[in-house]
C-alpha cells in the first residue's frame, strides 16, 4: 500500500519531474527526504505498476503521428478473438468494453495516415466487422492525467 | 519532423527515465552525447509540445479511482468549441475532445470522467449537462479495460 510519503511523491511527479542532472535530489529536497530514497521509492511505485511511465509523455501529434479513436460493434461470441487481433498492433494504446451496442473502443496511433488507414482496413477485413465508426480528434480541449492522492 | 538523434533520444526516453542519480547522463552516454546537450534537448522538447508533460503517468484505479466512464454529447458544431471550454474547466473531466460527425453517431463532444464510484460519474455528467445545456447525452461506462500501453515511437527505424 501507499504510505504517506509515496502520495506526497505521486503528487509532486504527476505535474513534473525536474529537468536538471540530479532531479532525484532535488525532489528529495523538496520532499525532506533522501535521493536514494525517492530512487527506491519511485522504483518500487513502477515495478508495482503503479507508475506507468516515468519521464517524457509525449504528445503523439507533435511527432507527426495520426490516431483515431475507432467503435466497433462486436458480437459477444467474437469479443475474444477480435480483442487479441485489436490489441496485437503496436498502436493500439487504449482498448476498452463499454456498455453500448458499440462495444469496443480502441485508439490507434500510425506514422502516418496512410498507415492508420492499412490497420484499420486490415482489422475490418480479419474480422468481418464492417460496422465501425472512425472518430479522429478535430479538437482537443483538455488532456489532463493528474488524480489528486489526498494526504491521508 | 524530428531529426535522426532527436529520434533517438525519443527512443530512449520512452523508456523510462533511469532510476539513477543523473539520469540524463545515463541517456547521453548511449547517444554519445553531452549530458547538458540531453538536458538542452529535452527542454527544447517541452517549448515545441513534442513532450507533453515532463513527469509521471499513474495507473488511476490502483489510487482510488475505478469508474471511467466516457460521456458522448449530441453538440451542434457552432457551439462546439465553448462547450468544449466550458466542460474542460471540470476538474473530474480527465479528457474533452471533438471529434466529427459520422452516419449513424450523433455525439460530436467527448469527455473522459474519472470517479471513484459510477454514480459519481452519473452526478458530474448531469453537472455539466446543466452548465452547457446540452441534452440527450450517453454515459458509457467501461466493462472491461482490455489494453493500456504507453505507445513507442520510431520503433522500425532502429
Amino acid at each position: 500500500m501507499l504510505d504517506e510519503m509515496d502520495r506526497r511523491l505521486l503528487n509532486v511527479v504527476q505535474t513534473s519531474l525536474p529537468v536538471v542532472a540530479e532531479p532525484y535530489r532535488e525532489l528529495a529536497g523538496a520532499l525532506d527526504t533522501t535521493e536514494e530514497d525517492i530512487i527506491a521509492r519511485l522504483q518500487r511505485l513502477r515495478q508495482a505498476g503503479i507508475i506507468r511511465q516515468l519521464g517524457a509523455i509525449f504528445d503523439s501529434r507533435q511527432m507527426g503521428y495520426k490516431g483515431t479513436l475507432c467503435a466497433l460493434k462486436v458480437s459477444p461470441e467474437q469479443i475474444g478473438e477480435v480483442a487479441v487481433l485489436v490489441n496485437s498492433f503496436p498502436g493500439v494504446t487504449h482498448n476498452y468494453l463499454r456498455d453500448h451496442e458499440y462495444n469496443m473502443w480502441f485508439t490507434v496511433l500510425a506514422e502516418s495516415q496512410d498507415k492508420l488507414d492499412e490497420i484499420v482496413q486490415e482489422i475490418k477485413g480479419r474480422t468481418g466487422i464492417e460496422d465501425c465508426l472512425l472518430l479522429p480528434a478535430v479538437n482537443v480541449f483538455k488532456i489532463k492525467v493528474n488524480f489528486d492522492l489526498g494526504e491521508e | 519532423m524530428l531529426t535522426k538523434v532527436e529520434k533517438q533520444l525519443v527512443r530512449e526516453l520512452q523508456e523510462g527515465l533511469p532510476l539513477v542519480s543523473r539520469p540524463f547522463l545515463a541517456i547521453a552516454e548511449k547517444l554519445n552525447i553531452s549530458e547538458e546537450e540531453v538536458l538542452v534537448r529535452v527542454k527544447e522538447f517541452i517549448e515545441r509540445g513534442i513532450i507533453r508533460r515532463f513527469g509521471a503517468a499513474v495507473r488511476h484505479q490502483d489510487i482510488g479511482y475505478v469508474a471511467n466512464a466516457m460521456v458522448v454529447w449530441p453538440v451542434p458544431e457552432e457551439k462546439a468549441r465553448e462547450t468544449g471550454q466550458v466542460m474542460a474547466s471540470f476538474p473530474e473531466v480527465t479528457h474533452c475532445y471533438q471529434r466529427p460527425r459520422v452516419r449513424g453517431w450523433p455525439y460530436t463532444l467527448f469527455t473522459v470522467l474519472h470517479g471513484q464510484k459510477e454514480e459519481q460519474c452519473r452526478e458530474i455528467a448531469a453537472r455539466l449537462s446543466m452548465a452547457t445545456g446540452i441534452t440527450g447525452y450517453r454515459v458509457l461506462f467501461s466493462t472491461a479495460e482490455l489494453k493500456k500501453s504507453s505507445m513507442k515511437y520510431f520503433l522500425e527505424e532502429k
